[in-house]
């Protein structure tokens, strides 16, 4: 609550300052290096792979993991767990900062970013699901601009502002639930027009429900996984509601997370029968398709019930990450992985270090900001002035 | 409306039109369901 | 810890509503469309292609693209497989080894050339993918694009399954998709494409889409033997105004024969066609399930204050009957002492009368005793005062 830094938190943030420096340094070369020499030199982007990693990262994987806000505030406000009020600000935040450096990736990938707003003031496509993307993020990304509203309206003491903001809580709520089921899944839905380039494996009508139910998956896990973060880092920001959270909020989306992922698994099996895609399993695809379905689906949601079942926060958590970093396989292996399976090793893609080095930098952004935020407004507390609403 | 003869414009029509229905619904819900619960003693 | 089963059905017919909406809606296109009537196409003739890239340098030179790294007549490029790239509309591939002096006449293993170029689909996956419009499908039969809105996302490249359009990656500022045109502007004058025109030995004609697929048909019957049975382009992806004769399987040429026959626009149709029903019913089922929420958090209040306020009335009850009894107890010690005092009192007093009595008696007998009496008097008065003192300190307690 205090604005003081510990004094073991000045020696650890230093050291987080230099290599977030040196990170910052480099991004803003390669900014300069992308705006100024083009996509060419600085991507392994080519005609055959028009859509790289700051598709398959920054933009689906992006998206994926910022479903936290809309999971969290769905769950409280809609769903009537409001014994996990206090993860709501912190999840809003992180969704908030996902979906701004989601745009901002965007600017990096498009040829003419400063058209972006091209689709809904000159000419809109309507038939593309790209256009219904961009129209749920753009609307989604201002929703949750205004859901975040009161913390800094807290910090600079704009009390009209906020009453007014928090009026509107369960509207807003719902609007970023619809919002958000629309473009998660659209996200997916994005591939159904290349069915002939996607393994079919990977392939399936039901590409748009896997990726709004992975996003739950996702929007769950990283609520876990962020407060284990926060609990570790900014402890002493927290208040007593915060800290009590430490093992309950772990428990309850830890449970919620294991019986979503066995959906999800069923789901996804009924993909494959759907299709009759069972030989392809025999394949090398198959087998990484397999480590996909197994370890990143079957194992985690085992792990995430034995965690519940015994009070094993420990477990959790760590469940927590594996989960997240299935839905990282899951958005590589549609976009990348198994995306162009059909062509030739000499064709296929793999990043250059440059544009690699673009989405770290862009990743550390959206932690120098969480880290700014946090330090500063009421995030990890509830403001002396204002009663938790 | 010049003739239609492809899907592809079918579907440029139509979902113009439904986008435009959708923004409707998004204004309408919410003022409707204000209307509905306005004189609820709670 | 646990989630109500109320909650968990919430929970689970909204995940099933999202999950079973796109393939209701699937089915919803009912209408058909055969495409513009009368659209103009090409039909490549693969067997008569031989190879000399002619059609490659007319495209170049109408289309005024820059000029290529290897000149048009060097042939050796035909030794690894190409595809269309920035400023390079079509290319032409070989299938198959060359044909050397020794082996061409007898071996019957001539190579294939096939042209490869934008097939201006009938229901075009860029367009369907753009999300600015920038291609159009012209009544003429060409799919052509448009750069002034372009913003580049690169949806068409992934989108098309023929694999065309192409990208200025090296052109930080304003860099366009380039493909095919079909010549276009030449068509509305009423040129042939660059490409026909060149073609040596009509391996491309130019035609209306129609008579192209029945020259195509005429061609296969006649020739049973030099053609396989397949038109491409007749129905792959919907159909395309490019059409493609060969002499062996397609799928030796480098033209897919796996992609289907379901235009890129029905592809999408289902998932584009939930939009509108989520955003209609999600708010209806989401206020539902808070609508009840807030119904059994008020009623749960409610159920607590009444609760609290039976306990607080209860209690508050038994305390009055307690300060009550309690009264009412003090009242009955205070009477009981105040009897006792008085009682107590009345005996001192006439104790003391008594006494008294007595000693006037005494003095009436003796009068030089009456003095000891005094004296004596004392130790009578501690017995006669004890009872007079006790009370009173009671009653200051109480």
């Amino acid at each position: 609550m205090s604005e003081m830094v510990h004094p073991e938190d000045n020696k650890r943030f230093s050291r987080f300052n230099i290599v977030a420096g040196a990170i910052v340094v480099m991004g803003l070369i390669l900014t300069v290096l992308r705006f100024t020499k083009g996509l060419g030199p600085v991507s392994n982007l080519s005609d055959y792979n028009p859509w790289g990693i700051w598709i398959g990262f920054d933009l689906l994987v992006g998206v994926a993991l910022a479903a936290g806000g809309y999971v969290t505030s769905a769950a409280v406000y809609l769903f009537g767990m409001k014994r996990y009020h206090a993860a709501v600000r912190p999840a809003i935040l992180t969704g908030f900062l996902g979906y701004a450096l989601v745009v901002l990736a965007l600017h990096y990938d498009v040829g003419r970013p400063w058209r972006l707003p091209y689709p809904f003031i000159v000419q809109p496509g309507t038939t593309s699901l790209l256009f219904e993307v961009g129209a749920c993020v753009a609307l989604y990304l201002t929703v949750l601009f205004i859901e975040f509203s009161p913390a800094p309206m807290e910090w600079l003491g704009l009390k009209k502002a906020r009453a007014i903001v928090v009026k509107l809580t369960i509207l807003l709520t719902i609007f970023g639930v619809v919002l958000s089921t629309l473009h998660q899944s659209s996200l997916g839905a994005l591939f159904l027009i290349a069915p002939s380039k996607l393994h079919p494996l990977w392939y399936s009508s039901y590409l748009p429900v896997y990726f709004f139910i992975t996003s739950v998956i996702a929007g769950l896990s990283m609520v876990i996984f962020e407060s284990t973060l926060s609990h570790q880092y900014f402890a002493h920001k927290m208040d007593a509601e915060h800290l009590a959270e430490k093992d309950t909020l772990p428990l309850g989306f830890g449970k919620a997370a294991a019986f979503v992922l066995a959906g999800y698994f069923m789901i996804k099996v009924v993909g494959i029968a759907a299709d009759n895609n069972w030989h392809y399993l025999a394949t090398g695809y198959g087998a990484w398709f397999l480590v996909e379905l197994l370890g990143f689906v079957a194992l985690p949601a085992f792990l995430y019930a034995v965690g519940v079942r015994e009070k094993n926060v420990r477990l959790i958590r760590w469940t927590a990450g594996l989960t997240v970093l299935g839905v990282v396989v899951n958005r590589f292996n549609v976009s990348m992985v198994a995306f162009n399976y059909h062509l030739p090793a000499a064709d296929r893609y793999f990043p250059s270090w440059m544009e690699i080095g673009i989405s770290v930098f862009i990743v550390t952004i959206g932690i120098i900001a969480y880290r700014f935020i946090v330090t500063r407004m009421p995030i990890l507390y509830a403001h002396p002035d204002y009663d938790a609403h | 409306m010049e003739s239609i003869y492809s899907l592809q414009q079918f579907m440029a029509f139509t979902k113009s039109v439904i986008y435009g229905l959708v923004v409707l619904t998004l204004i309408a819900m919410p003022a409707f369901w204000y209307f509905l619960t306005e004189r609820d003693d709670d | 810890m646990s989630i109500s089963r109320r909650k968990f059905l919430g929970w689970m017919s909204a995940a099933g509503t999202g999950a079973l909406l796109p393939k209701h809606l699937g089915a919803a296109t009912t209408v058909d469309f055969s495409g513009y009537p009368d659209s103009m196409g090409v039909l490549h003739d693969i067997v008569r292609c031989i190879g000399c890239r002619r059609c490659e340098a007319a495209c170049n030179a109408v289309n005024e693209l820059p000029a290529p790294a290897e000149p048009f007549d060097d042939l050796k490029v035909l030794e690894r497989k190409r595809r269309s790239s920035a400023g390079v509309y079509t290319v032409v591939n070989r299938y198959g080894a060359p044909p050397t002096a020794d082996s061409a006449p007898l071996s019957g293993a001539s190579p294939a050339y096939v042209k490869k170029q934008c097939n201006h689909c009938l229901e075009p996956a860029c367009a369907s993918a753009c999300f600015v419009k920038a291609f159009t499908k012209t009544p003429e039969g060409a799919v052509i694009y448009d750069a002034k809105v372009c913003v580049g996302c690169r949806y068409c490249m992934i989108a098309c399954p023929f694999e065309i359009p192409a990208y200025e990656y090296d052109n930080p500022l304003t860099p366009e998709v380039t493909k095919c045109t079909m010549c276009h502007p030449r068509i509305v004058e009423g040129l042939l494409p660059g490409c026909v025109e060149a073609c040596p030995t009509e391996a491309l004609i130019y035609g209306k889409r129609e008579d192209l697929l029945a020259m195509a048909r005429r061609r296969i019957g006649k020739h049973p033997d030099q053609y396989v049975e397949h038109i491409y382009g007749e129905r792959e992806m919907g159909g395309t105004n490019w059409l493609y004769l060969a002499g062996e399987p397609f799928e030796n040429l480098g033209l897919r024969t796996d992609l289907g026959t379901t235009s890129a626009p029905k592809l999408t149709s289902g998932a584009l066609g939930a939009v509108p029903i989520v955003v209609g019913l999600w708010p209806v089922l989401l206020t539902g399930v808070y609508a009840m929420n807030k119904r059994k958090e008020k009623l749960a209040a409610e159920a607590q204050a009444a609760a609290v306020a039976a306990a607080e009335s209860a209690a508050a009850q038994t305390l009055t009957e307690a300060k009550e009894k309690a009264a009412a107890d003090q009242k009955a010690a205070l009477e009981k002492l105040k009897g006792e005092h008085e009682k107590a009192v009345a005996e001192a007093v006439e104790k003391a009368v008594s006494d008294a009595l007595a000693e006037a008696a005494a003095k009436a007998d003796s009068p030089a005793d009456a003095a000891d009496g005094d004296g004596d008097a004392t130790p009578d008065g501690e017995t006669g005062a004890a009872p007079d003192v006790k009370p009173t300190s009671d009653e200051e307690d109480a």
